[in-house]
């Protein structure tokens, strides 16, 4: 039996590749199945759901009386609009404050960039206390207001450092020959170097984004009033904990079964995240993030 | 962001300049950006670089804000704190809230008890299944293959615990796709979610299905770097793919290895927080409370303060030795670790 050579080294035997095959294939099912359950069931008609019990994999026929039930102005769509609002406001401040910052630290020759790139680099080696943390965010005004949920987490010392390392690479000619022309420091960096870091920005920006989508812990932490609440407690109250949800909450009186409006919450929260992935996942294997880390 | 901030004194003509259009300013002096070939006094260049100093406070204030600031807070573990007398008003009591720690109070220690035996299975079973996940999709020969399988086994890691969770609910929960078919087809019925003697279990597996296919990028990573003139000479040597495995490519990924299980040994006191709390409810404190729920659930929810943030504190401390020890170890053994010397 003669093996088909590649590079040098021989193919692996066919009942290798079987089996890598089946692992691969069974751990690949086990992440997909869930998704399409939870998207099927949401928009499955009352009748099948009922007599399945519960999750459904094939609907039947498409209903999205969920999702309207959702959408009538309750509980539900007001934490929806704090997410998106909490999620846009916050990554665009990241995205500026992050920026700016690692800009600052990737010019050579910038004073202070010793001791400010000491301070980024160290903060990674420990995480603050919970408790500490919670009486900084108390002393400074921020419980029960949605800003609690963008400030403490607003710069991340790791997005930090590798938007530095691209900075950092980018040709020193182009920065120096917008000095010559006499742009200042501001004009050089919003015309020249972020212009050239679309692909990291977007990525780090992505980053940030999903982290605002999905925080959970600083919304319970810092957030009584279930008002403010955002789309993730929502859902750990009306999904995992198994709250009913009721046409008080809804905002409506027709109500579809809880297992299709429970679906359809879950749906709303995991989509904005596969919207924005397949954008995420081509530049992470163009290798943007590792190359920088290794840089 | 404050605008206000003051700028240095400057030469008239330049203060000027700047202050009519903050955006343009004069050509920086020369040797700016190619390392100050003139010495300059320390003053002198902070004035010159005062637009970057200005570029970075935001970002620093904030990671001292949130970041450094909170280690101060620490000194409610040396308190009898209570929230409306605040640090200053609130009593000193000295190093009495360790007492939990030294004397081992018994919900301390099924605390710690809990933490440290879900450390070990994730190290276990978690830390190594991106490892043989990545060679297992390094050796696929088909590229597409490998794309599909990535772009499906990366997406976890980007749904929230909250998602996780109820996604595990929905699936093997009491009225999950599992239980309902068993019971359609009347098979009884297998109780996981909320069953305490599964819940370990339970968590690691979560732990597995989110992050397994994402912590292979490290790995493949470093796969790639690995000259396959290796394999060749390997291979003409007669060494078989298993041998291959062990002699080439094992020695290639040792160096991410060991920094990757450094930087978790400095983590082996946090185990998914946001995980467990998210399930606590259903299986009881006995099997599920773990160091960082017991911070919350005594100091947050019950009030007291002083003890939690003694044991956050301790937590933190010995997270920071942790990583410092596994550091000088692999120095010992002549590996980078994560930082040199």
């Amino acid at each position: 039996m003669s093996r088909r050579i590649v590079n040098g080294v021989p193919a692996p035997s066919w009942p290798m590749r079987v089996v890598k095959g089946l692992v691969l294939a069974v751990f690949c099912a086990a992440v997909v199945i869930p998704f399409v359950g939870v998207i099927a069931t949401s928009v499955a008609p009352d009748r099948q759901i009922d007599e399945a019990g519960g999750l459904v994999l094939i609907p039947h026929s498409i209903s999205l009386d969920a999702y309207r039930s959702l959408f009538a102005g309750g509980v539900v769509t007001r934490a929806l609009g704090i997410s998106v609002l909490v999620t846009v406001v916050g990554t665009l401040l990241s995205l500026t404050v992050s920026g700016l910052l690692a800009y600052a630290l990737s010019r050579p020759g910038f004073v202070a960039r010793r001791p400010l790139l000491l301070i980024v680099l160290f903060s990674m080696l420990f995480s603050p206390g919970m408790i500490p943390l919670y009486l900084v965010v108390k002393q400074a005004g921020l419980l029960n207001s949605i800003w609690a949920l963008i400030v403490p987490t607003m710069v991340n010392a790791f997005n930090v450092i590798v938007l530095r390392a691209f900075f950092a690479n980018l040709p020193g000619e182009i920065i120096e020959s917008a000095r010559i022309d006499g742009a200042g420091e501001l004009r050089t960096f919003t015309s020249i170097v972020l212009p050239l870091s679309k692909a990291v920005l977007s990525v780090i920006g992505l980053f940030y984004a999903v982290g605002y989508w999905n925080a959970f812990f600083s919304a319970l932490l810092y957030l009584d009033d279930s008002r403010l609440w955002p789309l993730q407690l929502v859902l750990r109250t009306y999904v995992i904990n198994d709250t009913q949800l009721g046409s008080g909450e809804l905002g409506t009186e027709r109500l579809p079964p809880q297992a299709a409006i429970q679906m359809a919450i879950l749906v709303v929260s995991i989509v904005p995240i596969l919207l924005v992935y397949p954008f995420l996942q081509r530049h992470f294997t163009k290798g943007v993030l590792t190359g920088a880390v290794k840089g | 962001m404050s605008r206000r901030t003051a700028l240095p004194a400057a030469p008239p003509g330049r203060l000027a300049d700047a202050r009519r259009d903050p955006t343009r300013r004069d050509p920086a002096p020369a040797g700016h950006a190619g390392g100050a070939r003139r010495r300059l006094g320390l003053g002198r260049r902070l004035l010159r670089d005062r637009v970057l100093l200005l570029f970075a406070l935001p970002g620093i204030a904030l990671i001292l804000g949130f970041h450094y600031l909170p280690l101060l807070g620490n000194v409610i573990a040396f308190q009898d704190y209570q929230p409306f007398l605040g640090i200053r008003g609130s009593a000193w009591t000295g190093f009495t809230n360790f007492a939990v720690i030294v004397d081992g109070d018994p919900a301390f220690l099924r605390a710690l008890g809990n933490t440290l035996i879900l450390t070990l299975l994730q190290a276990v079973f978690v830390f190594p299944a991106p490892i043989l996940l990545a060679l297992l999709m390094n050796s696929l020969f088909s590229e597409r293959i490998k794309r599909i399988a990535q772009s499906i086994l990366y997406l976890p890691h980007f749904m929230s615990w909250v998602i996780v969770v109820a996604l595990f609910q929905q699936m093997l929960g009491g009225s999950g796709l599992l239980n309902n078919y068993l019971r359609a087809h009347d098979l009884g019925t297998i109780d996981i979610i909320g069953n305490s003697e599964l819940f370990r279990v339970l968590l690691t597996s979560q732990v597995i299905w989110k992050d397994t296919g994402w912590a292979t990028i490290l790995f493949l990573a470093a796969l790639s770097t690995i000259d396959a003139q290796l394999y060749e000479a390997a291979s003409v040597d007669g060494a078989s793919r298993w041998r291959q495995l062990w002699h080439v490519t094992l020695p290639g990924l040792r160096g991410i290895i060991i920094l990757l299980f450094i930087l978790r040994l400095g983590d082996s006191l946090t185990v998914g927080f946001e995980q467990i709390i998210l399930q606590q409810q259903a299986v009881g404190r006995d099997v599920s409370e773990v160091l960082d729920t017991y911070v919350y659930n005594n100091g947050v929810v019950g009030g007291a303060w002083g003890v939690a943030a003694a044991v956050g504190l301790v937590k933190g401390l010995v997270g920071v030795a942790l990583v410092l020890v596994a550091n000088k170890v692999a120095h010992v053994f002549g590996e980078d670790g994560v930082y040199s010397r």
